[in-house]
């Protein structure tokens, strides 16, 4: 039994610790706002540095407020826009036939290897799982691509390699394994064919998985520019990532060349023309976040990370 | 709004497959094979694409045992045995970039962990939606950049003449550095920046662990008198230990594989930072692409891939060991 002197102790306890409780909440609010920032503030330094004029870059350095506002990068951009506007089509084009048929295949198989009565559930399920194991790495795939199946310089190559991710298709698995077999049995009573199933009923109930694996595969896409170092070579096919990493290493070895040689240049898309680029690259993939960042939050819950 | 599972149970977050029971109908055998046929027609696409890319790439590997030439194909290349690997290994730039792989990831995992766990309790501690969920969305920001801008801001930070953090040094009244010609620094810098680019996630992984602590432990724990470091030491720590555990060892089990992007695009691929920079997977691009020596790019490759195939199955069989049974939490 507590004593009335115990009890003030505890009181008097608790009174310090909700001080003190305070100040730290929001010291940890501080630190937490601190780190955000750090996240989000190389992404102003270049959104800032496409808005300074381009004098005022070399001379001032790169600040996080324009140091002179100046729309000119853009401007620059946009008055010759087939290059910029031919790698924005290669990427979403790329992005979007890459997402559709690789989800729609990723579940396809993923469905057919969560079902119970499947006779080739263990082996196939083994057959993508050892994948992750053991990995003949880019090499073969290079030579596979480039002297056996000639798909170097074409969207082809592009599309290819993300179009089914072991670790998705095992996520997937996981998800249609939650759906009850009293449901399917039920289409099933009702004549429904597997096929039609899988459209009507496994793929509407998974659709929290199928976002979340749909969105991981755009990113993949979106932000490829591996792909393109590897396989493509004609200009017209750069995605946009590539087509960013050019611009840049092409300006390195002409400040290399005009050191060495002194040779003339021609027009160089300046540094704030290049931040510009990378914010016109950014952009969407910024904007598709704040929609569906949800679906990414969901993916760790899934454990869509390694 | 948040869809973190609220702290309702104590399960870990690891999702598993629910098991179902097989159909409790009855089908004739014709209905049987129709639908596993079906299933299959269906599985193929994707089963395809895996057994051309994933299996038949395997016989590739042969290609670090030839003397390989395009023209002759890899089965038609002259055998040369080990040859290939005792050149790999007759310079030091395959150990020094095997070195570096080895290193940087255990910096990056182990420094990793101890920043996700900082922040993850953070969250945890001032738990509130709407601010939880604002400092989310900005943790997790860097996971959809792209290397290439993640490099250019790099950069706006680095630039040797214009670079914030040169202008900076140099208002300062301090010499400015030479970022991309000094080694150096740059395991540091790398670190930094792959800090940046994974705290988002690995502290969303471990703030869902400490979420599905069971509340009650916590009330217990201040019954008693423990303060919040008590209560983290104590009760929050010990709860998600397996979870760190299990991610350390998996990311262990491949670190012969380097982030290539954040390798070759964030030092710009300068080669004067090779000597702290130059990882396994940098040198077989430039073994492959730059010096199209495909042979020796073969060599590297299997010896990253066959090192990495044992260190997966090693980790694996230690994460089996100590998994619990009614959570694995192994691969396999």
């Amino acid at each position: 039994m507590a004593t009335y002197s115990q009890e003030l102790r505890e009181r008097k306890r608790r009174d310090t610790d909700a001080v003190l409780g305070w100040l730290a909440r929001n010291a940890v609010h501080i630190v937490l706002l601190i780190i955000s920032l750090l996240c989000l503030i190389p992404l102003l330094l270049i959104i800032s540095a496409s808005f300074t004029d381009e004098i005022a870059l070399t001379r001032n350095g790169y600040t996080l407020i324009p140091s002179e506002f100046s729309t000119q990068a853009y401007a620059t951009i946009f008055r010759n826009p087939t290059v910029i506007i031919g790698a924005y089509a290669i990427t979403i084009f790329v992005t979007v036939v890459g997402t559709t048929i690789g989800v729609f295949m990723m579940s396809m198989l993923a469905y057919a290897l969560s079902r119970p009565d499947f006779v080739l559930r263990k082996p196939l399920s083994f057959l993508v799982f050892f994948t992750m194991l053991f990995n003949g790495g880019i090499v073969p795939y290079y030579v596979l691509m480039t002297q056996y199946l000639r798909l170097q310089d074409s969207v082809a190559a592009l599309i290819m390699p993300y179009l089914v991710v072991a670790f998705y298709v095992l996520i997937l698995r996981t998800y249609f394994a939650t759906i009850p077999t009293d449901l399917i049995d039920a289409a099933r009573v009702d004549g429904a064919g597997e096929f039609r199933i899988f459209l009507s009923i496994a793929l509407p109930l998974a659709k929290p998985a199928i976002a979340t694996i749909a969105l991981f595969t755009a990113l993949n896409y979106w932000n490829d520019w591996t792909t393109a170092l590897y396989f493509i070579r004609d200009p017209h096919l750069f995605p946009l990532q590539y087509l960013l990493y050019i611009v840049q290493s092409n300006i390195e070895a002409m400040q290399l060349q005009s050191a060495v040689g002194n040779i003339s240049t021609g027009p160089v898309p300046t540094q704030s023309a290049r931040m510009a680029m990378a914010v016109l690259a950014t952009g969407p993939a910024a904007i598709f976040f704040l929609f569906f960042q949800r679906y990414l939050v969901r993916g760790v819950t899934l454990g869509a990370f390694k | 709004m948040m869809d973190i599972p609220l702290n309702t149970d104590s399960t870990p977050p690891v999702t598993l497959p629910t098991p179902q029971r097989r159909s409790r109908l009855a089908f004739t055998r014709s209905d049987r094979f129709r639908r596993n046929a079906t299933w299959l027609l269906m599985a193929s696409p994707a089963l395809i694409w895996i057994i051309i890319f994933k299996y038949v790439t395997l016989f590739g590997t042969w290609i670090a045992f030839t003397d390989y030439k395009v023209r002759r194909g890899i089965f038609g290349s002259d055998f040369v045995g080990l040859d290939n690997f005792r050149f790999l290994f007759a310079t030091d730039t395959a150990l020094r970039a095997t070195r570096n792989t080895i290193l940087l990831n255990v910096l990056f995992i182990s420094a990793g962990v101890v920043f996700a766990l900082i922040v993850a309790w953070m969250l945890f501690e001032v738990y509130s939606s709407r601010r939880t969920r604002f400092y989310q969305t900005m943790m997790l920001l860097p996971r959809f950049i792209s290397w290439v801008v993640v490099s250019y801001f790099v950069f706006g930070l680095l630039a040797t003449d214009n670079g914030l953090i040169n202008t900076a040094l140099r208002n300062a009244g301090l010499q400015p550095v030479g970022w991309y010609a000094t080694p150096g620094y740059w395991p540091l810098i790398l670190m930094v920046v792959s800090l940046w680019a994974g705290v988002g996630i690995a502290s969303l992984i471990y703030l869902s662990g400490m979420l599905a602590i069971d509340p009650q432990l916590f009330d217990a724990a201040r019954v008693d008198g423990a303060n919040r470091w008590q209560q983290f030491r104590n009760v929050t720590f010990p709860a998600i230990l397996p979870l760190v555990i299990i991610n350390l060892l998996l990311s262990m089990a491949y670190i012969m594989n380097a982030d290539f992007g954040l390798f070759y695009q964030v030092t710009r691929n300068q080669a004067v930072l090779y000597p702290t920079t130059d990882v396994l997977d940098t040198f077989i691009y430039r073994s492959l692409i730059v010096t199209k020596d495909v042979s020796m790019a073969a060599a590297a490759q299997f010896y990253q891939s066959i090192i990495g195939f044992g260190l997966v199955i090693t980790f694996n069989w230690i994460v089996r060991r100590i998994e619990r049974a009614d959570e694995p939490l192994s691969l396999f």
